[in-house]
This record gives C-alpha cells, sequence and structure tokens, in this order.
C-alpha cells in the first residue's frame, strides 16, 4: 500500500472505470442542455453551442412533469414510514429475542427478497382492481411494501445487532418496558441507521416503475412513468428527457450522498451475517 | 439474551413478546407477499385473460405444458442465463477492480467514491432513457466516438441488431451495478487489520500474494452475499431492458421475467403470464442452490 502508484497498474484503470461510470451522465447534461435543432443536427456537437434552459422551462411549464415528482414524493415519504414502523418491530424482535421460528424467519426474510417482482403483478393487480384501488396512492405504497419490508427487516435488524444488548438490560432491569425500552432507549441510538434505511427506501420508491405503470392512470403517474412517455410511439422527446433525467437524478443523489457512509456501514455488516 | 434467562422463560411459559413485535410484519407480508405467491401459483392454473374475462376458467397444467411450443419463452431460457451470468461476473470483475483502486489513498478520493456510486440509486427509467440515447442509431454518441476512433465504419443500431442488442444492455446493466460491488467490498476490505499487511511486508510478501492471502480470505463472505443479491436483482430485472428494447427485435432480448411482464401487462393473459413467473422463480431457485453449494465449497477449502 505504500509502494508508489503506477500509471498502467493505477492510473489508467482508474481513469477508464471512472470515466465509464461518469460520462453517461455528462452526455446527459450536455444534451439537455442543447436546443432542439442542435440535437438533431448531422454535426453532432460535443459541447452545446449556445447552452440553454429551454428544454427544462418546457419540462417544468408544458408537461405534467412537476405533478408527478410530487406524487413520486408522496408515495415515497408514505412508504417509507410505513415499512419501517413494521421493520424495526420486527428487526427488534428478531436482534433481541431468542425465541422458537426465529432463524425461519431470519432466513425467510432474505427468501422473500428473492420472489421475482412479475409474481406479484397480477395477484396485486387483481386485489387492486376488486378494492377500486387503481390510480390511488395507496396502491402503490402496499406494492413497494413486498420489497422495502423485507429489506428494510434486514438492515435494520443489523443495525440493531449493533447496539449492545447490555444497555436494554440495564434498562428492563430498571423496570422499563419493552415500549420504554425502544423508544427511549434504542431509538436514539438507531436514529442514523433508521435515516439511512428510511432513506434508501425512499429512493428505491422514488426510482420505482415497473408496479408504478401498473397501477397508475394517465392522470396521476408517478414521475418515472411521466419519464417514460416521453417515448412516443412515433417521437422520441430527447430533449425534454435528458433534462428530465438530470432534474429526477437530483433528489436521489443528494439524498444518497447525505447518508451513504451509514447506509454502507449497515449493508456491510448485514452481509457478513446474512 | 444470553442463555440463562432464556432457561427460566421455557421453565416458566413462552414469552409472547417477540411475537407480538412480529405480528405487524407478518400480517403485512401475510397479505401483501405470501397471499400474492399462492394466488399467481394458483392462477397458472387457469385460461386468465382481462380481454376475455367472461371466459376464465380451469385448464389444469395446460399453460405449463403451452410455454414449450412458446417461440418466445423458449428464446428466453438462453437469453436469461447469459444475462445473468455475464452480467454478474463482469459487474463482479471490475467492481473488485474499482474497489481496489479505491482503496489506495490518492487526491480527491472522497469525492470520486462517491461520484462512483452514483449508478447504483439512478432511477432505471433514467438508466434506460439515457443509454438508449448513447446507444442511438443516428444521434448517439458511442457511434460517433467509435467512428472517431476508427473502430467503426459506419453506424450501428445496438438496439434493434438482434445481435448486438442483449450485449449493450448488458453493458448498461454492468454499469448500473458495478458500485454496488464496489461499495461492498470497499466496506469489507476497510475491516481487514493493518497489522497483518504489515506482517506480510516483513516477510516480503508481494502485492498479489497480499491480495490472495489476506485480502481475498476477509472480503470473501461479502462477495458471497453481495453475488447473491445481484443474481437476485439483475434476473428480477423488467424496466431496464424493457423500455430499451421490449425484448426484442424479435425475442433476441427476451428473459424469462420481461417476458411474464410482457404477458401479464400488456397483453393482459394473467394466467399465461403467472405461468412464466412460476417457472421463473423454480429457475431461480435452482440458481440460487447451484450458486450457494458451489459457494460453501469455497469457503469450506478457504478456511
Amino acid at each position: 500500500m505504500k509502494q508508489k502508484k503506477h500509471v498502467l497498474t493505477f492510473y489508467f484503470p482508474l481513469t477508464v472505470l471512472v470515466a465509464f461510470i461518469v460520462l453517461p451522465y455528462v452526455w446527459t447534461l450536455v444534451t439537455s442542455l442543447k436546443t432542439t435543432n442542435e440535437l438533431y443536427s448531422t454535426q453532432v456537437t460535443f459541447l452545446p453551442r449556445m447552452p440553454s434552459l429551454e428544454n427544462y422551462r418546457v419540462l417544468l411549464q408544458e408537461t405534467d412533469f412537476l405533478y408527478s415528482v410530487g406524487r413520486s414524493f408522496l408515495v415515497g415519504v408514505t412508504t417509507s414510514f410505513l415499512a419501517m414502523a413494521v421493520a424495526v418491530l420486527a428487526g427488534y424482535a428478531i436482534s433481541r429475542y431468542r425465541f422458537a421460528g426465529r432463524s425461519v424467519i431470519l432466513h425467510g426474510v432474505l427468501l422473500l427478497y428473492m420472489f421475482p417482482s412479475v409474481l406479484f403483478l397480477t395477484p396485486l393487480y387483481k386485489v387492486f382492481n376488486a378494492l377500486h384501488l387503481i390510480g390511488s396512492n395507496l396502491a402503490l405504497v402496499i406494492a413497494y411494501c413486498t420489497f422495502t419490508i423485507p429489506f428494510g427487516i434486514w438492515l435494520l435488524t443489523s443495525y440493531i445487532d449493533e447496539i449492545p444488548r447490555e444497555l436494554d438490560e440495564a434498562a428492563m432491569i430498571d423496570g422499563a418496558s419493552v415500549f420504554q425500552v425502544v423508544t427511549k432507549v434504542l431509538f436514539p441510538l438507531l436514529c442514523p441507521g433508521l435515516v439511512a434505511t428510511g432513506t434508501y427506501i425512499f429512493i428505491n420508491s422514488w426510482n420505482e416503475y415497473l408496479y408504478a405503470v401498473m397501477f397508475t392512470t394517465s392522470q396521476n403517474r408517478t414521475m418515472p412513468v411521466m419519464l417514460a412517455s416521453l417515448v412516443g410511439q412515433y417521437d422520441i422527446r430527447w430533449d425534454l428527457i435528458s433534462a428530465g433525467a438530470v432534474l429526477a437524478l437530483l433528489p436521489t443523489v443528494i439524498l444518497f450522498m447525505l447518508v451513504q457512509k451509514q447506509l454502507i456501514s449497515g449493508l456491510a455488516s448485514g452481509s457478513v451475517k446474512g | 439474551m444470553t442463555d440463562a434467562p432464556q432457561q427460566t422463560h421455557k421453565k416458566k411459559k413462552i414469552d409472547w413478546t417477540p411475537y407480538i413485535l412480529l405480528t405487524p410484519a407478518f400480517l403485512l407480508v401475510g397479505c401483501i407477499i405470501i397471499y400474492p405467491i399462492l394466488n399467481a401459483i394458483y392462477t397458472s392454473f387457469f385460461y386468465y385473460n382481462m380481454t376475455d374475462y367472461k371466459n376464465i376458467h380451469f385448464v389444469g397444467l395446460q399453460n405449463y405444458i403451452d410455454v414449450w411450443s412458446d417461440a418466445a419463452f423458449l428464446e428466453s431460457l438462453g437469453n436469461t442465463v447469459k444475462w445473468v451470468v455475464i452480467t454478474v461476473s463482469f459487474q463482479f470483475v471490475l467492481g473488485l477492480g474499482l474497489a481496489l483502486l479505491l482503496n489506495q489513498p490518492f487526491h480527491g478520493r472522497g469525492l470520486i467514491r462517491s461520484v462512483c456510486f452514483i449508478p447504483w440509486v439512478t432511477p432505471s427509467v433514467v438508466i434506460a432513457l439515457i443509454w438508449s440515447w448513447i446507444y442511438n442509431g443516428n444521434f448517439g454518441i458511442l457511434n460517433i466516438l467509435l467512428r472517431w476512433l476508427g473502430i467503426l465504419s459506419r453506424n450501428v443500431a445496438w438496439l434493434s441488431d438482434a445481435s448486438v442488442v442483449l450485449y449493450a444492455e448488458i453493458a448498461t446493466m454492468v454499469w448500473q451495478g458495478l458500485p454496488f460491488f464496489t461499495i461492498m467490498i470497499l466496506a469489507s476490505i476497510q475491516t481487514v487489520p493493518y497489522d497483518l499487511y504489515e506482517a506480510a511486508d516483513v516477510e516480503g510478501a508481494g502485492r498479489w500474494k497480499k491480495f490472495q492471502c489476506i485480502t481475498w480470505p476477509h472480503i470473501l463472505p461479502t462477495v458471497v452475499t453481495t453475488i447473491l443479491l445481484r443474481i437476485i436483482w439483475v434476473f428480477n430485472n423488467v424496466d431496464v431492458l424493457y423500455l430499451m428494447s421490449g425484448g426484442g427485435p424479435g425475442y433476441s432480448s427476451m428473459t424469462l421475467s420481461l417476458n411474464a411482464y410482457i404477458k401479464a401487462q400488456k397483453s393482459l393473459n394473467f394466467g399465461y403470464g403467472a405461468t412464466i413467473a412460476v417457472y421463473g422463480t423454480i429457475v431461480i431457485l435452482i440458481f440460487m442452490s447451484i450458486y450457494l453449494k458451489a459457494a460453501n465449497k469455497l469457503k469450506g477449502t478457504e478456511s
């Protein structure tokens, strides 16, 4: 590790890999700043000749992009809170108690995560259809719980495992109830983990497309569905798509940057035990 | 809890607290995961088409037999294996390489690290769309770059040429999943006790030897789990494939999951779609058990 870094074994591969990862984003940003004429001209330019925010203006003012963003946001936040409320209780039970069926549950969580989402699609559609929930936020929240709850349990169990057991045992001896232990002792220590899990769940819901296509109607689609709809049958609006892609990325990137460290440590410690 | 309190619990009576805490999870998981799984299996034994709602009837194993004369299904089997094996292999190799590079100290490492993780949290719709634009046959940057470098003499329609479309999409998926390997492996490498490397230095071990004897055994458990998660994610992926090529041209980029999705979502043929999804579940279960057997063997020989 202390050796000198060589161009061929260090800088060259690093540059290639980083370029591979970064260039698609750069190209999207460049595209979003071009005018439509420049976009489809035979002479392709690597930098926009006259950078303009026109594409962003059209997207925000003349389409329902902002409305769909609001919807995605609402669904994401609701899913986060619901899934975490359920997952934190389950995670606490799995982490702190030894009971019959515990290992079955622990492994079952990962097994549930394995089922293809397409398997849930038709049964959920039938149920939502019967309950007249198609097009509602609730339908999406429920659908997103199918993958966020198992993952949330898995992640939160690993965060709770990190908190020394002696702390809640001491509180129990002092006569605290389970509820008090969870809210007064565990919660403050678990906060960073909860924030990381919640953010991760939010990002996943925010990004989801498959269920959203099936369970929304054209009046109340979410952001990913709206963006995908810019690929029309005859005409693909690359100008608006690239602007939309940049805007769609902003919140996820910012949120991810904020919780990165916490999230990664949770994933890493979970993966060793799982 | 240690063994002692557990025994007193046993003597008295069962402590119901964990079960009470697990009740909401059980209820929700039962309603939105277990029930749909059972319902999908049940539906797969029916002729169940939403466009022909009055005619739903039990057909036994007919759907399960029909798939074997369905060209889309047959072609999707081979594509699925290619899609999962090639994608996950490249994600792993490149992700490991990047993790090793990012583990070395250099200026701006923190920033480069964060930036490299972004594809992992990028919406799949955005991934599909920005790569479709890169692959565009007329205005795509990839053709321009390759022509400029003299590698291509004329434009390739990456997403509408049956011989390259699946590989183009595999490249996109590698891009999307490589950061996850890097994240996990990097986190694991950082927990290797540093004195092990110092000891190896004293003994004059080379870089490769250090990787082989110290780093690799240490990160192996993480690698095993990460590959497992990735296999599941790549296998289940529908949106990237669906938005980039819709399984076409022909069935050249059709996978099992995508096929099940298209049958259910586009054709509203729920019975048949459920059948393909059940086959898909069987395939992933087989995949998993082979993989876990191999991984356990590998772990066994390492320790």
